[in-house]
């Protein structure tokens, strides 16, 4: 495949600058593939001469360095790779000035529609909320975001303070014993839940309600399925856990926006030695019960809502917590509290046994980097909202989205399914016409619709009387002036 | 030196007979294995009442930074396992071959024994490991 | 004494800080109605989190960032990890509303140019490793790993060769590889290195056989060492019926030097958090992408992009997909820093990262050998690792010789690993350093040798200067305390 790229002109020699023609001789390609005396000249030139902004090293100091070796060439260094194979081509497009990065990048995202630049009601496992300035402002301090996991502790003390932190404020916000550093998103955190759950258990069976997000029922399959795990779907109403069931997975607030009969799920669960392996939402966690409350052993969760912007998918943080008796099962990071050799209070990594560097095919999962720098995002955010601040998103978010509902009720042609149901800030609506059809004509309007359930693997796992469901979210950042567009835009649909 | 009084496997656990009648013996870990592991920082022990086979593995010990296997040193039934040990593992850092002793045992055979080394067979082969 | 973070002092907790009332954001008031809330008993009447004021969040944070080592503040030459320096201009394109304000499941129609960016990015990655085809849906290293050697069991189960439960690893890999090839429900086996730090070939000859799926290769090694008979190494596995897996976390020795697909690999991971220069973030997030050769494509994770005939862009999954491998796409806001530098750099900066990288490491190796044992004695690629055994044998480890190079202001080098090298320490200077840092570091290695000669016990308790001093790793084991409690 070619690259759809247009070459830009030949950049000018800029000595001392960002980089000289010199470099031009890579990317025209003369004969490199030709071999011979000629392409070691070529080879060297480039080395010797391209020089970046990222790279200080001058060809004077690259020779010096060579000399320093016994060499004369950088080339010289990688001759352990065959000759046939080394120095090959790349066809990439040429390179740019920082200048031309801002302009191309630019125009590339003004291609895409922010969520903030209208009315906008998708979530289905990724919200829009507000994200206090000092989350970005902090978090991309240079002493954070260019360090590394804090293998040596007495020069990492920050960043292993700020995932305590984030452990203890995680634990609490779920009602859980132990939160361990983070995941990659929530659709593997729920997966290792799984893993989790069977090797707890001893056994290999998990039964999925089928009010879990479908993507995360395909990543838990993704996951289980290689290591024998036998995954059973379940009505919600009537998840059938036996003896052989390791955990039963329920999403709280589910897939759809609705609350469980998590008495009943842990029921269920508990009942038969299985344990309760939850996905729930951080922001309802405001407003709802605990997972704790409810006897949950395993719950996780999606950090994103967490002062976390959409980015399109990621990156995002997965939530992991637990009870403190399954400590030695969990997987990724734990960072510990302790004393160093004057007393003083400090951090380390720690119970480090469970991880693959130490237990390597034997360890409880093969995470290594997971989203260090968003579980510190999340942190900041809980900070700066609080107790008050996130019970107040929370029901911003829960007023807002029943006001859409009960407006969007009236409308000819619209119903609320689920009606009977409570629900956070998503909820179903049937519509009076396809769904994608009502989208397109809202977007028409500037106005973001809902998820499309109208086909699969949605449709299969909702009511026969769903056929045209579209699932909204309403948050904090929906004025109502954005809501009552929304609801015009769809009664003109209908 | 290792104690006279008890007998020794290759993978530095020590089996020592309490009572020859009623074939109850405490089951540990060398010194020598203690001072390669560090600091002991947990021990996953199998529960009173399993069953035991020679030479097989029968849990884990853990330290800061390393994880080894436990061997049985003989066929049996655990009794009981150390209640001090779960609390503080150090013990086994701190006394292997008294307070720090893993499992009390019911032996199948006291037979098995005499598979085993004595201590100055055990010191011998230690010292060949340095 | 409690712990300084520059005049804020950082030791109490958020929890011990919070003071009822106090707020550190103020949102909108409600614009709608209200609506009844849910029965009581669904809702909770406690909500743990602390109350604190924003000048004291800014602070304690701040307070918090000024304890760490980073690549900004210090010399960070930790191995196997490419600490280079991050280009801020990456991140600023990262936070344009146009990329971090996206929602991953908005139409196709509204996120062309977020999916033209990661069809570019697709089609730059498959170019520089030499392969078919990439799939960016991958979270970090590990996790291309695990999407990786499940591409391996799809495509041996699709051709009923289930026999092959074998995943063969070299004793030098990282940890990852083994966990990742048994969460893929291989078992794995060990692959002996030889004396050059190869992988040895009469052990790979006994292992290659009909129940072997594939070998897993960090190329360069975990030694820093270019495996001199790597073509060999994936003919006989390639003979065998098995694949070759490529860890490309030290791809930053071979960017523009070789091509792994034209060594024979048929699937690779990369580090975009290494190679690519994307921010570490203190432990992620980084980003795994997975290339593969032709007979893998199928199997690729879901979703990858393609174009279609009018040039636009859409999310498609392969034919055979392994599924999904995380919620969405990928890391996005990773892979546009990813594409930001690529785009930077072009075909000859690609070309000088590796050219820099393996220089400065060998100037270090050149400048250290003669009191530092190097135990493969061969020319390194990006990373030098030595032993400490002559200086353990002086009474002094490699742990302490790491930790004394924090008081002269360095990051450690990583320590331990690879296993097969008793008091490793793994050096990688990366090509963004400058030859005075290099030689700054040099010479506090030289100056610690020389204080385990005058004062050993100077080097045994350090570090001194740091905010903590060694920490009592046991007792953390021994007495979890993951969180605070009141």
């Amino acid at each position: 495949m070619k690259l759809p790229l247009q070459k830009s002109p030949q950049p000018p020699f800029t000595k001392g600058g960002l980089r000289c023609s010199p470099i031009r001789l890579g990317l025209d390609r003369p004969p490199f593939a030709q071999g011979g005396e000629g392409r070691f000249r070529l080879v060297e030139m480039v080395d010797t001469y391209f020089q970046s902004h990222y790279i200080p090293n001058t060809p004077q100091e690259q020779a010096e360095m060579l000399a320093a070796l016994g060499l004369t060439s950088i080339d010289e260094l990688f001759q352990d790779i065959p000759a046939q194979f080394r120095n090959p081509s790349l066809d990439l497009p040429p390179p740019m000035s920082e200048l031309e990065i801002q302009q191309e990048l630019g125009r590339m995202a003004a291609r895409n529609r922010p969520l903030g630049s209208g009315p906008s009601f998708l979530g289905a496992g990724s919200y829009h909320h507000f994200i206090p300035a000092i989350v970005k402002a902090l978090m991309t301090r240079g002493e954070f975001i260019t360090a590394y996991t804090p293998y040596q502790p007495e020069a990492s003390q920050g960043t292993l303070q700020v995932i305590y932190e984030f452990q203890t404020l995680i634990s609490n916000l779920y009602g859980m014993e132990v939160a361990n550093a983070g995941m990659y998103d929530g659709a593997t955190s729920l997966a290792e839940g799984v893993l989790m759950a069977c090797r707890v258990t001893r056994r290999s069976q998990a039964v999925v309600s089928d009010t879990v997000s479908p993507a995360y029922l395909n990543v838990i399959r993704t996951y289980c399925q290689p290591q024998g795990i036998e995954i059973v779907g379940a009505r919600h109403w009537d998840p059938q856990v036996t003896g052989q069931t390791a955990c039963l997975v329920v999403q709280y607030p589910n897939f759809y926006g609705y609350i469980e009969d998590m008495p009943a799920m842990a029921a269920a669960a508990h009942g038969q030695g299985a344990l309760l392996v939850l996905s729930a939402d951080p922001t309802a966690m405001a407003l709802f019960q605990s997972p704790g409350h409810y006897g949950a052993d395993i719950v996780t969760g999606e950090g994103q809502p967490l002062g976390i912007p959409t980015s399109f998918g990621g990156p995002y943080l997965g939530l992991f917590t637990a009870k403190q008796e399954y400590i030695r099962q969990m997987p990724s990071r734990l960072v510990g509290r302790t004393v160093d050799r004057l007393g003083r209070t400090g951090y380390v990594l720690t119970l480090q046994t469970r991880e693959q560097h130490i237990r390597r095919e034997r360890a409880t999962s093969n995470i290594c980097t997971n989203e260090a720098l968003f579980a510190l995002a999340a942190t900041i955010y809980l900070a700066a909202l609080g107790k008050q601040g996130l019970r107040q998103v929370a029901e911003l978010c829960y007023h807002k989205a029943h006001y859409a509902a009960s407006r969007i009720a009236q409308l000819p042609g619209y119903s609320l399914p689920f009606q009977r149901g409570d629900f956070f800030q998503e909820f179903v609506v049937q519509c009076p016409a396809p769904p994608a059809e009502i989208n397109r004509r809202l977007l028409e309007r500037n106005i973001l619709g809902g998820l499309d359930l109208s086909g699969p693997p949605y449709r299969p796992l909702l009511p026969p009387a769903v056929d045209r469901g579209m699932l909204l979210c309403v948050t904090e950042m929906n004025s109502r002036a954005d809501i009552d567009a929304l609801v015009e835009g769809l009664g003109r649909v209908a | 030196m290792s104690p006279q009084d008890r007998k020794y496997t290759k993978e530095h656990e020590w089996v020592q007979l309490e009572d020859a009648a009623s074939r109850r013996a405490l089951v540990g870990i060398t010194h020598y294995a203690q001072d390669q592991l560090g600091d002991i920082v947990f021990f996953d022990l199998p529960k009173p009442g399993a069953a035991l086979k020679q030479l097989q593995k029968m849990g884990e010990v853990e330290s800061v930074k390393a994880v080894s296997d436990l061997f049985s040193p003989v066929t049996g039934q655990v009794v009981e396992t150390n209640p001090e040990l779960a609390a503080h593992p150090e013990l086994a850092n701190q006394d292997p071959f008294g307070a720090g002793w893993l499992l009390r045992v019911q032996i199948a055979s006291a037979a098995e024994l005499d598979k085993l080394m004595s201590a100055q067979e055990y010191d011998a082969f230690v010292g060949g490991l340095k | 004494m409690a712990i300084k973070g520059g005049n804020r002092n950082t030791a109490k907790l958020l929890m011990e800080r919070s003071v009822p009332g106090r707020m550190g954001s103020v949102l909108p008031g409600l614009d709608v109605p209200p609506h009844p809330l849910p029965a009581a008993a669904l809702l909770r009447d406690d909500l743990p989190l602390p109350e604190v004021s924003e000048p004291e969040v800014v602070q304690y944070f701040t307070g918090l960032s000024q304890l760490n080592y980073s690549i900004d503040t210090h010399f960070y030459p930790l191995g196997s990890c490419t600490m280079k320096y991050n280009p801020k201009i990456n991140d600023e394109v990262s936070f344009l509303p146009g990329f971090a304000g996206i929602h991953p499941l908005q139409p196709a129609e509204v996120s062309q140019g977020a999916l033209e960016l990661l069809y570019r990015l697709q089609e730059f990655l498959r170019e520089i490793t030499g392969m078919a085809g990439t799939s960016l849906a991958t979270l970090a290293g590990a996790h291309g790993e695990l999407a990786g050697v499940l591409m391996m069991r799809a495509y041996h189960q699709a051709r009923g060769d289930t026999a092959r439960r074998k995943m063969a690893i070299p004793d030098s890999a990282h940890g990852t590889n083994p966990a990742s090839a048994a969460m893929a429900g291989f078992e794995v086996v060990t692959l002996r290195s030889d004396a050059s730090g190869n992988v040895d070939l009469n052990a790979l000859h006994e292992l290659a056989g009909p129940d072997l799926a594939g070998v897993m290769i960090t190329l360069p090694s975990t030694l820093g060492l270019f495996d001199t008979q790597i073509v060999e190494v994936c003919r006989v596995v390639h003979q065998a019926g098995g694949l070759v897996y490529g860890d490309g976390a030290n791809m930053n020795a071979l960017v523009g030097r070789a091509k792994l697909g034209h060594l024979g690999f048929d699937v690779v991971h990369l580090n975009l958090h290494k190679t690519f220069s994307t921010p570490h973030g203190g432990g992620g997030p980084g980003a795994g992408p997975v290339c593969c050769g032709e007979t893998l494509l199928p199997y690729l994770a879901a979703p990858v992009v393609v174009q279609d005939s009018d040039g636009t862009y859409r999310l498609t999954a392969p034919e055979h997909s392994i599924g999904k491998v995380s919620g969405f796409h990928g890391n996005f806001g990773v892979l546009v820093r990813a594409y930001t530098y690529i785009r930077t750099l072009g075909e000859a900066g690609i070309r000088a990262i590796s050219g820099n990288a393996v220089l400065n490491a060998n100037y270090i190796l050149e400048k250290l050998k003669d009191i530092y044992h190097l135990p493969y004695d061969r020319r390194c690629m990006h990373e030098v690792v030595f032993s400490a055994d002559w200086h353990k044998a002086r009474g002094v480890s490699g742990l302490e010789i790491a930790k004394r190079l924090l008081d002269y202001g360095f990051y450690a080098p990583t320590m331990y690993f690879p296993l097969i090298v008793p008091e490793a320490l793994m050096i990688e200077p990366t090509e963004s350093e400058t030859r005075e840092t290099l030689d700054a570091f040099i010479q506090a290695l030289r100056d610690i040798d020389r204080e385990i000669a005058d004062n050993p016990e100077q080097v045994r308790q350090a570090p001194h200067t740091t905010p903590v001093t060694r920490l009592d790793e046991a007792r953390a084991a021994r007495q979890p305390d993951l969180r605070w409690r009141p």
